[in-house]
């Protein structure tokens, strides 16, 4: 008697050998592609950063002046400035998302990441050295002695990069000159904020904290030089250096200190940062200066931020017509 | 041995397709303007440091087997070499011909003026030949002592990436000397060998 059941053919049964083999070639397809997976992904991890997200808008600016209902909803006046550039402005992005602020992390993407960390009032700033009066002022009251006026300057990196910046601020000159300083005040020296709950960058040995710059006092009075608390009609974010900083538009970016909480006139020439930790490649001076090569790479051109391709470096970042009298006689090949 | 010869089969493949993930990533990301502010920095920043960890990667085969007695490794180490160098190769690219838009005089002037520049190109130029003698017709033709010893330049030019990425580094220079203490703890176990 024969089944009725349909066996199978021979010829349709699947050989040992093919089914075994699917099986391992399944296997392997799978190993094939968690390992190139697993180290593609380890090497991606390793070679590339986190970008950070730019912020949405600049957040609005503190209240200046006395709170009234006429003004309390009014914004600021902002005088518009003769020293501005018409170049096409970086735009808000890159400003914020591009950052050199070790206090906040060590790579450009880091202090925006980090920014949230620090927090901007209340905030004093102390007064100290060759005044008429030391003091501590609210950073409140201060800003409500200058108008806002905005800026837009070339900011040049030392590294060979460079953005066009819409800074709010007021004249570092405006300040010195009310503050009545002696005759034995020669310099300004700066300092930043130095708190690691903020800051966690100072919790590492890479720079000795806080933060120091200075300027020669007729550098500090030129009416360039500003203390900037705001850019693109809002206030600082914490990786531009909130709340108030330092620009001096024809020196390399690192001059210009931020989250500034002490300023002080005095009658030796103070310490900066980064001279300090490579004398050879950083001077107190900075001045921007295609002529005097960084050891490492080359001043005669830079990068725009946003833009393909090189543009050559100007003398003083450009703004030679006004402070190239200050430096006459010095030789700045030496005093850079 | 010849089966699980053919069990591996799929290694090799995979940790090539791995080692290409990550050069599609970077042009996707410089595509899609995901590099950031400074595209060609972060290209040139993340271009050099995958070479670096391909070549240190590469030398690692060796130590594994005689320290380990791991056979498989071997068979990733060409691999792992000519992808570091391709990735190398595509660095010295995008600063020829992106950073420095072509312009011989600037590259010639940074490589005489700059010793960070020099030992970078050094670097790049003595892994040239190895790359050149990679295959096996290569091997044949030099012999196996020769490309032995014509080989052992690698000892040399990976560590003066090393110091090429030490003296990028404008403060921090905690990651190089990480990868430097890595390379020291390969040759070391290679010199151990030999004596």
């Amino acid at each position: 008697m024969s089944h009725p059941v349909d066996e199978p053919k021979g010829s349709e049964i699947t050989p040992e050998a093919v089914y075994s083999n699917r099986r391992a070639f399944i296997g392997q397809a799978g190993a094939f592609v968690a390992t190139s997976g697993a180290w593609g992904g380890a090497l991606v991890a390793v070679s590339s950063r986190g970008q950070a997200d730019p912020p949405e808008a600049p957040p609005p600016l503190p209240q200046l002046g006395p709170t009234t209902s006429a003004t309390a909803a009014a914004p600021p006046q902002v005088i518009a400035s003769p020293y501005s550039t018409k170049e096409a402005k970086t735009s808000f992005e890159a400003i914020t998302t591009y950052n050199n602020f070790y206090e906040l992390g060590l790579s450009k993407s880091a202090p925006a990441r980090n920014a949230h960390k620090l927090v901007t009032r209340p905030w004093a700033i102390g007064i100290e050295g060759e005044v008429e009066k030391e003091q501590l002022i609210d950073l409140d009251t201060l800003l409500k002695w200058f108008p806002l006026e905005e800026r837009i300057y070339r900011m040049r990196c030392v590294e060979a990069w460079s953005m066009v910046i819409p800074w709010l601020g007021f004249p570092l000159a405006a300040l010195i000159k009310r503050l009545n300083p002696t005759s034995r005040a020669k310099y300004v020296a700066f300092q930043t904020v130095h708190d690691p709950k903020m800051l966690p960058g100072q919790r590492q040995p890479v720079l000795k904290w806080p933060y120091v710059e200075g300027l020669r006092i007729d550098e500090a009075t030129h009416p360039l030089s500003m203390l900037a608390i705001g850019l693109y009609g809002g206030a600082l974010l914490g990786q531009n250096g909130a709340p108030i900083r330092l620009v001096v538009p024809w020196k390399y970016g690192f001059k210009g200190i931020k989250s500034i909480v002490k300023i002080r006139l005095q009658e030796t020439m103070p310490k900066t940062s980064w001279s300090e930790a490579a004398p050879s490649e950083y001077g107190f001076y900075a001045n921007v200066n295609p002529t005097v090569d960084h050891p490492r790479w080359s001043q005669a051109s830079e990068r725009p931020i946003g833009q393909s391709g090189r543009i050559e470096t100007k003398m003083f970042n450009g703004y030679g017509q006004h402070v190239a009298k200050l430096y006459r006689g010095m030789d700045l090949g030496t005093s850079f | 041995m010849a089966t699980r010869t053919r069990k591996l089969g799929w290694l090799q493949p995979a940790v090539l397709t791995g080692s290409v993930i990550p050069l599609v990533v970077i042009s996707y990301r410089a595509a899609s303007g995901g590099l950031g502010a400074n595209p060609i920095e972060t290209a040139l920043n993340q271009l050099g440091l995958l070479g670096l960890v391909l070549l240190i990667a590469s030398l690692s085969c060796t130590p594994l087997k005689i320290v380990f007695g791991l056979k498989w490794p071997m068979r990733l180490r060409k691999t792992l070499g000519l992808m570091g160098f391709a990735t190398i190769a595509l660095h010295f690219l995008v600063y020829l011909a992106i950073d420095k838009e072509l312009n011989v005089q600037d590259v010639v002037d940074d490589i005489t003026k700059r010793p960070f520049i020099a030992i970078g190109f050094s670097a790049f130029v003595l892994l040239v030949p190895l790359a050149l003698t990679s295959t096996k017709g290569a091997l044949k033709r030099l012999g196996s002592t020769r490309w032995r010893k014509l080989h052992r330049l690698v000892y040399l030019a990976v560590p003066l990436g090393v110091i090429h990425f030490y003296m990028r580094v404008k403060i921090d220079v905690s990651e190089p000397i990480v990868y430097g203490v890595v390379l020291a703890l390969l040759l070391a176990v290679r010199l151990k060998k030999r004596s």
